[in-house]
């Protein structure tokens, strides 16, 4: 009965098909680490973000009168309505604290060299969407930070000659930001931009499977074809898409077996989602800041304006430069030299596991300036604090610099023929 | 890799454990969607009781209340309306008042607690219309019966107790709500006596 | 690496909004728990602050049944206006009219807790001193130039800044030492520090009337968790065998 219903279903869409070649058949490398999971959690805080998403819009009043009063009758006179809001509200942060260690796994394994290159930079592509859509769906509340936080990125885009000020005034729709902005951002919020990220991370996942999984050790685990004795082949039944041109190694499928250890990982990260959740959704002024809780005042801005944590970062290389348009072209640079890393890496080595100690340095100095960075940006700017801006600022660049030139002839270690386990 | 005997039993199990409680676990997050969906706490205050002053109505007269939206008469009949209700009771869907449009205290042939005052819905029980109270001119839509409403969307009938006549397409009698007597001059409509 | 992951996600420094007034704040021991306490904080707002500040998000029966009050107790006691019970906790007073009493129109409080913190409130309410430049005789310590007058006065009493005489480095000097009441206020000062925590704390309960409850189903969801992700991990080993 159930085989007929499936035959009926396969002869009209490819359903068993694609659920072997993406999740039964799907030759996965059998040496996946913990850093692997940060894909699959992107996925889930997905889903969560839209379903959430969409049930508070369902009381959610988008104009400048209505809008703060809405997210508090949520908070308050719907069944529920808290946990909705603070799902979302958490969702947004956890959000970004996966893709960037999604990305900084990149980073380590060299996941996005060739031939990956597209796949990176549609991830690349996905990280921005997702910033635009964090930007504009922290306008919605209508607190304090909200319109003092949007007021001071949209100005950013004031520093851009001749058109600046026009193209300001273009995106706010109004003088000040107003109730116009809010309902453009509302919109684009719930419907654009969210359509645009659910086709880019189908795009993802696409070029990924096409190319394959690249793993720790940055070894391939498609091998010429015939070059390798049957039994070595791995014991398991691949989808035939993958080994008509290549003899697959050291690979298992990625259902069951990946299926199974993500949901262990689902399960620790749900802990910690949670722990946020139930019990400190402010996560001491990180994920909801304190000035939110009071509604937009055009009048009067708070005394310490800082953007969300996931974009200090990048507002300290913009404050540690004196200049307003230099200081935008930097931050934007500071994005666009990550899209380009298949291009400015030169190496021919992967993974982290066997390239020069220059490397590990190189990347190890960018990790923690990002970091400080990251903190810098959530303080208030002090003549102290600029100038340590401005090293972090420097050695964050430097390490795009620095790869460009010595990754062309970096001393690795050699690289095993195989995956090690 | 070994092909060491898989224990399938034990295989078997855990899948179906760990797929139940996954199970259980998306029931749970799907409390707080399905539950966001009732009154809000601002629609119940909005939908609360109403109270009527009915000390100076006078017989025949129609008080109309807003109750969570909808309208609400309270007729105080005259002895003439409540007479003429056992005349007709053979022309009546529903004339013993079975059907459950009514709590219980006003299940009786009056459909109401004091029969005096008579308490409904005003939306006919066919289409959603509300009906028009005729306390005199009924006569030209039914035969023999003096006062009633009448709904002037699809014609239906209901006598001066909300019962609907045969022959017309609203099949139930008018809905009485939950109310009580806060004191003689006050009905508190929405809500029943003893209720928090 | 793991290690590295974990210290990164636990990398929350937490003076994020450090920047605030320059008066160190005492410590406001809120107990959400203490039903009483919360009453009398609820009591002493609807007398003292609700003429101005309104608490225009949350509604008079939610606040009764969280905080244990009976229906019609809450009404004859705490609700002054004649409004529903399930109405929004607001005031009549129009904005227009409280600019240009007060300068700026008193702010709305539902959310004064998480805007300021507990400490904040606490220590604010217990720092009006007399201050005969200022149009209401009063200053604030904790919020400089305040244009709000000493309601509690009649509570409290009205306290000064007081000096005393020291020997520092062989030389007399006045020092500040705090404020000091006049001792006409109805309270004692202890009885005034608790009547304040007691504000502050249905002040904490306004920001969020949900914490109780959602404290609690965070234990239950840990329960769940704990469960699918000791099944999880078995079935993870289980299949795993495989592979070995």
């Amino acid at each position: 009965m159930a085989n007929k219903f499936v035959e009926w279903i396969d002869a009209r869409i490819p359903m068993t098909k694609t659920w072997n070649i993406h999740l039964a058949q799907y030759p996965a490398p059998k040496n996946f680490n913990f850093w692997y999971l940060f894909g699959v959690l992107a996925m889930l805080v997905l889903v969560n973000q839209i379903l959430t998403g969409v049930w508070l819009t369902m009381n959610y009043v988008p104009s400048s009168e209505g809008a703060f009063a809405s997210v508090e009758y949520i908070m308050r006179d719907i069944d529920y309505g808290w946990l909705l809001r603070y799902m979302h509200s958490t969702g947004a942060s956890a959000f970004f604290i996966v893709v960037y260690l999604h990305m900084f796994r990149g980073m380590l394994y060299g996941s996005y060299q060739k031939p990956r290159e597209l796949l990176w930079l549609f991830g690349m592509f996905i990280f921005l969407v997702l910033m635009a859509e964090a930007f504009m769906g922290y306008l919605l509340p209508w607190g304090q930070m909200s319109y003092w936080g949007a007021q001071v990125i949209i100005s950013l885009f004031g520093a851009i000659p001749v058109i600046g000020d026009d193209l300001t005034l273009w995106i706010r729709g109004d003088y000040v930001i107003s109730g116009a902005t809010l309902n453009r951002f509302f919109a684009l919020h719930v419907i654009a931009l969210p359509l645009v990220l659910v086709i880019l991370v189908f795009l993802h996942i696409i070029a990924l499977h096409e190319v394959g999984s690249n793993n720790p050790d940055g070894v391939p685990i498609k091998k010429p074809k015939g070059s390798v004795p049957d039994e070595e082949k791995p014991k398991f039944k691949f989808h035939e898409r993958f080994t008509k041109k290549y003899d697959i190694v050291d690979a298992i499928p990625f259902y069951p077996y990946y299926i199974v250890k993500d949901l262990v990982g689902i399960g620790i990260f749900l802990f910690l989602f949670c722990y946020v959740i139930f019990f400190m959704p402010e996560m001491g002024g990180f994920f909801l800041e304190p000035p939110n809780f009071e509604p937009a005042n055009p009048l009067k801005t708070p005394e310490h304006i800082a953007p969300v944590w996931y974009f200090t970062p990048f507002y300290a290389i913009l404050r540690a430069v004196p200049d307003k348009l230099f200081g935008v072209i930097l931050m934007f640079a500071s994005i666009v030299l990550l899209a380009l890393l298949p291009w400015l890496d030169r190496g021919r080595v992967r993974s982290i596991r066997y390239r020069s100690i220059l490397h590990k340095l190189n990347l190890a100095v960018f990790s923690v300036s990002f970091l400080v960075l990251g903190y810098l940006g959530t303080q208030p700017a002090t003549p102290t604090s600029t100038m340590f801006a401005q090293i972090f600022t420097f050695l964050y660049f430097a390490f795009f610099v620095l790869l460009f030139f010595y990754s062309k002839r970096e001393k690795t270690k050699p690289v095993p023929e195989r995956v090690t386990s | 890799m070994s092909n060491a005997p898989v224990d399938k039993g034990r295989r078997r199990f855990l899948t179906v454990a760990t797929g139940v409680v996954g199970g259980a676990g998306a029931v749970g997050v799907a409390v707080p969607f399905i539950a966001s969906w009732n009154p809000s706490a601002r629609a119940k205050n909005a939908g609360a009781p109403v109270e009527v002053n009915i000390a100076k109505a006078e017989p025949g007269q129609m008080i109309r209340v807003k109750w969570r939206g909808k309208p609400v008469w309270v007729v105080r009949r005259s002895t003439e309306m409540l007479d003429g209700l056992k005349t007709h009771e053979d022309r009546l869907r529903d004339p013993n008042s079975e059907e459950p449009q009514q709590p219980s205290y006003a299940a009786n042939e009056y459909r109401s607690i004091k029969k005096e005052f008579f308490v409904a819905v005003g939306i006919c029980t066919h289409l959603g219309c509300s009906p028009s109270y005729l306390p005199k001119e009924m006569e030209e839509h039914v035969e023999g019966v003096e006062s009633g409403f009448f709904c002037p969307c699809h014609g239906s009938t209901y006598d001066i107790a909300g019962r609907v006549f045969q022959g017309v397409p609203a099949p139930l009698n008018l809905v009485v709500p939950p109310h009580y007597y806060v004191d003689d001059n006050t009905i508190l409509v929405g809500e029943d006596k003893g209720q928090a | 690496m793991k290690k590295l992951l974990i210290a990164l996600v636990t990398f929350i420094p937490s003076l994020v909004f450090a920047a605030g007034p320059t008066v160190p704040l005492d410590e406001a021991k809120v107990d959400l728990h203490d039903k009483a306490s919360l009453q009398r904080g609820a009591q002493l707002f609807m007398n003292y602050c609700l003429g101005c500040h309104s608490l225009q998000y949350a509604r008079y029966n939610r606040m009764f049944e969280d905080l244990g009050i009976p229906e019609d107790v809450g009404q004859k006691n705490l609700q002054f206006t004649g409004e529903k019970e399930g109405d929004l906790i607001t005031n009549n007073m129009s904005e227009e009219k409280a600019g240009a009493w007060f300068g700026n129109p008193p702010p709305d409080l539902t959310n004064v807790a998480r805007v300021r913190g507990p400490d904040w409130i606490y220590t604010y309410l217990r720092s009006f001193y007399r201050d005969d430049s200022r149009p209401f005789g009063v200053n604030n310590s904790v919020f400089p130039n305040v244009g709000m007058p000493h309601v509690l006065q009649e509570l409290q009493g009205l306290p000064e800044k007081t000096y005393e005489e020291r020997r520092i480095d062989g030389e007399m000097k006045k020092v500040y030492v705090g404020l000091k009441t006049d001792g006409k206020g109805r309270l004692t000062e202890s009885e005034y520090d608790q009547a304040m925590l007691d504000l502050t704390s249905f002040l904490v309960y306004m920001g969020e009337p949900m914490k109780l409850e959602q404290r609690r189903m965070g234990w239950f969801v840990f329960g769940f968790l704990l469960v699918f992700t000791i099944l999880a991990w078995l079935l993870k080993k289980e299949f795993w065998k495989d592979l070995k």
